[in-house]
């Protein structure tokens, strides 16, 4: 376009008629061959590739794709995954053998989690959340030179979709940014199909090749059948109390939006809140986040106008996707990325879990009471710091194991933007928020200061020992705009 | 203090029991029978010992010793007998239990409330011998699963095998101006079932209700909770009299019914139970 600029347009050549351009045609995509496809990648030495995890503990890809770059005796890979799984243990040796040298995720769990808090990476390991991610590639912080796409469809264009396709998985929210902004971009099927491929979520002018294989994954490990509400009694007990934070606040009213998780207790407050819109006759605006049948269930009802969706967690939420055109999906940068206008700006209240907290109401979800991995922030740090009312629900004690702490192992969350802390022995409320606290006290509710409760527990209970750490950095959480909010450290074994 | 619930929490459950205290329920009996199987009497009795002595809370709790015909049920008692605890339940409760359990008692100064659980077709027809046994009785609970058994009935969801049961115990229980708690709802899942039996219940007499679910704690305390309408009449009713009682009135009517002295001693019972009972009150019957 640089004739724009262009003064004197007489300058400018144009095609001699011998030069014409010829009809266009399709480009031919389909690959057959994982060997063939990494033999043409032509990937080097420390280059950059990227997975989604909408397969969840079913997917196959990743260590289908690794294991033959693996192979090719390519070394010092970054790992660019959304998160990770107990099922991609089987790259354990590839940590060993140099082949994966960092890994950038937003949650790992299993032998793999546990491998890397004992040292096993030689490089770095970065936990982001997933509005974090979705920035960090789109600004171009990290470079992806390919992103391997598990399609549960795609036609030989690469038009993916995930709702068609015997490991259908629902919306591929996460793999938005990799498809855009990724030098090379594969789309992974098991399922070829005719084309165009619709309704899809990564379009064919993004896709640069089509790698057709036997299987992405297992269907049992990509989604639930049906994710159900607890029935432990203590559990039900945070939920009910949750519910009354929840109608304290005042947010409870038309145009309310909100998000849980599809754990038992947030599953618990989803329904809860059910039974109080239909008795209140409140019309909410939209929920968001990890969609599940409760939610779907809530947008039939009329209870909320649109569901926001990043990620399918069972087989109801992928059957609304596929019909419900106010069931809509969204990326992980529309989600929450914070250079950008995003969901989680516009959320009244969002219910979060916490494997600790810590008395200035920092969060750790990224490390267990052993210090090794075993999650990541996911949505927690862009939930919270979007949301107008952050809260955590938590049993006081987790396998006689208190849940409150001097210092959280692992700064996932950051206390700034936590709210309240809801437990069975109590609410606490972040003494940043004093309008919570008076509405709360308006409203009659049991608060107690964070220190009080963790002293009431750690006389139950005593206070947990120490973690064993080397004292080697291994890695970093990292926060959604880039900035590093604590270190991980190596676990002694 | 009158129960709307009492909670079964097992003895043997160390997380149940460290969670009891916040579960809703009026009060809880913690058991060391039917949920305690042979090999665990002992631990169950030394972990209930541990919870009560460690833990602090408000609210009531009974144990549900082993019954006079089991070996454990002397033991029981040496175990509990120095614990704070609010009473005591005992199951397969006849004359000869309740009143060697009086005996026990009185032996060792006990001030403990007693809960007799009905649940054989002897204790049913004795009912009110038991209650007449000690002053330590606040109340009388059916068993309905063993007595169904005794009896020889299908137990059903319907409970139409035990509307005699019911108003037997509560026939014996008001006689002696204590407590009547219905059976428990077995089905956790089914809360639409647990709101037909307790309406059943309650309809009855009933005044309170035991309780095996956590779940169905909330839903039973509604149902025996006065509602904001039953207050206001209850309400109205005292205003009445107040004012028939100045004018030397017997009776009076308020909106078109009569209201004679059954329908003020419920009005009062229904403000005791609600909170709203004033000392005053008192004199109205006078």
């Amino acid at each position: 376009m640089n004739y724009l600029n262009n003064t004197d347009l007489s300058t400018v050549k144009v095609l001699n008629k011998s030069e014409f351009p010829s009809k266009s045609k399709a480009k031919d995509k389909v690959i057959n061959s994982v060997e063939e496809l990494i033999k043409g990648l032509d990937l080097k030495d420390n280059a950059v590739v990227s997975f989604h995890h909408h397969l969840r503990n079913g997917d196959s890809v990743l260590n289908t794709i690794m294991k033959e770059i693996q192979s090719k005796g390519i070394k010092g890979i970054t790992l660019v995954a959304s998160s990770l799984f107990p099922v991609h243990a089987e790259i354990i040796p590839l940590l060993k053998d140099g082949t994966i040298e960092n890994i950038v995720t937003s949650y790992i769990s299993g032998d793999l989690a546990k491998a890397i808090s004992y040292g096993e990476l030689k490089g770095k390991i970065i936990m982001q959340t997933h509005g974090g991610r979705a920035r960090s590639i789109l600004d171009e912080d990290i470079v992806i030179d390919v992103a391997f796409i598990a399609s549960p469809s795609s036609d030989k264009f690469g038009n993916i979709s995930g709702v068609n396709g015997h490991n259908s998985c629902g919306t591929l929210g996460y793999a938005i940014a990799d498809s855009i902004k990724a030098k090379t971009v594969i789309s992974v099927t098991d399922a070829l199909v005719e084309y165009p491929n619709y309704p899809a979520d990564i379009t064919e002018d993004y896709v640069d090749q089509v790698l057709v294989i036997d299987s992405i994954g297992r269907k049992e490990g990509i989604v639930s059948g049906t994710t159900r509400v607890t029935k432990d009694p203590i559990g039900l007990k945070i939920a009910k109390d949750t519910l009354k934070v929840m109608e304290a606040t005042g947010l409870l009213k038309d145009g309310l939006s909100f998000q849980s998780g599809a754990g038992g207790i947030s599953l618990a407050v989803t329904d809860y809140l059910r039974d109080y819109m239909i008795e209140n006759n409140i019309k909410g605006s939209f929920a968001s986040g990890g969609i599940t049948g409760y939610l779907t269930g809530m947008l039939e009802e009329g209870l909320f106008s649109s569901l926001f969706d990043v990620q399918c967690f069972d087989l109801e939420a992928i059957e609304s996707l596929k019909r419900n055109p106010n069931h809509i999906r969204m990326s992980g940068s529309q989600y929450g990325n914070p250079r950008v206008s995003s969901v989680v700006d516009n959320l009244d209240i969002v219910i979060l879990g916490a494997t600790e907290i810590d008395v200035d109401f920092n969060v750790n979800v990224t490390s267990g009471a052993d210090g090794v991995l075993m999650g990541g922030s996911g949505g927690h740090a862009d939930t919270a710091a979007g949301s107008k009312v952050s809260i955590i629900v938590s049993k006081l004690f987790s396998s006689r194991i208190p849940l409150i702490k001097d210092r959280v192992d692992v700064i996932t969350t950051p206390g700034t933007t936590v709210d309240v802390l809801v437990t069975e022995r109590g609410i606490c409320v972040n003494p940043l928020r004093t309008d919570l606290i008076e509405s709360f006290k308006k409203a009659n509710l049991n608060i107690i200061d964070i220190k009080d409760l963790k002293e009431y527990a750690e006389n139950i209970m005593g206070k947990a020992k120490p973690i064993e750490k080397t004292g080697r950095i291994i890695g970093l959480s990292e926060y959604r705009d880039g900035s590093i909010i604590d270190y991980i450290y190596e676990v002694k074994k | 203090m009158n129960y709307r619930t009492l909670l079964f929490i097992p003895g043997n459950n160390p997380g149940m029991l460290q969670s009891s205290d916040i579960l809703g329920a009026d009060g809880v009996i913690i058991d060391l029978e039917d949920a305690v199987a042979l090999p665990e009497k002992d631990a169950a009795r030394i972990l209930v010992r541990e919870y009560l002595s460690t833990f602090k809370s408000k609210t009531a709790k009974f144990i549900r010793i082993n019954p006079l015909d089991s070996p454990y049920f002397y033991d029981d008692l040496e175990a509990i007998k120095d614990l704070n605890i609010t009473g005591i339940v005992l199951p397969k409760a006849g004359v000869e239990s309740m009143s060697k359990l009086e005996e026990y008692m009185n032996e060792n100064n006990l001030d403990l409330d007693v809960i007799p659980l009905v649940e054989t077709a002897i204790g049913l027809e004795t009912a009110l011998d038991i209650v007449l046994i000690s002053d330590r009785i606040i109340g009388l609970f059916l068993g309905a699963e063993d007595l169904t058994l005794d009896l020889g009935a299908k137990r059903t969801k319907e409970s139409k095998e035990i509307e005699y049961a019911r108003s037997r115990i509560i026939a014996a229980s008001k006689a002696k101006g204590i407590q009547a708690f219905d059976t428990p709802f077995t089905d956790t899942d089914d809360i639409e079932g647990l709101k037909i039996d307790t309406k059943n219940a309650k309809d009855l007499g009933m005044t309170g209700k035991t309780v095996i679910s956590p779940r169905h704690v909330e839903e039973i305390n509604k149902m025996f909770s006065p509602t904001v309408a039953e207050i206001d009449y209850a309400l109205r009713v005292v205003e009445g009299v107040k004012a028939a009682n100045e004018k030397g009135l017997g009776a009076f009517s308020l909106e078109g019914k009569m209201i004679d002295a059954p329908i003020i001693k419920r009005a009062l019972n229904l403000l005791r139970m609600s909170g709203d009972y004033k000392e005053e009150y008192d004199e109205l019957l006078k």
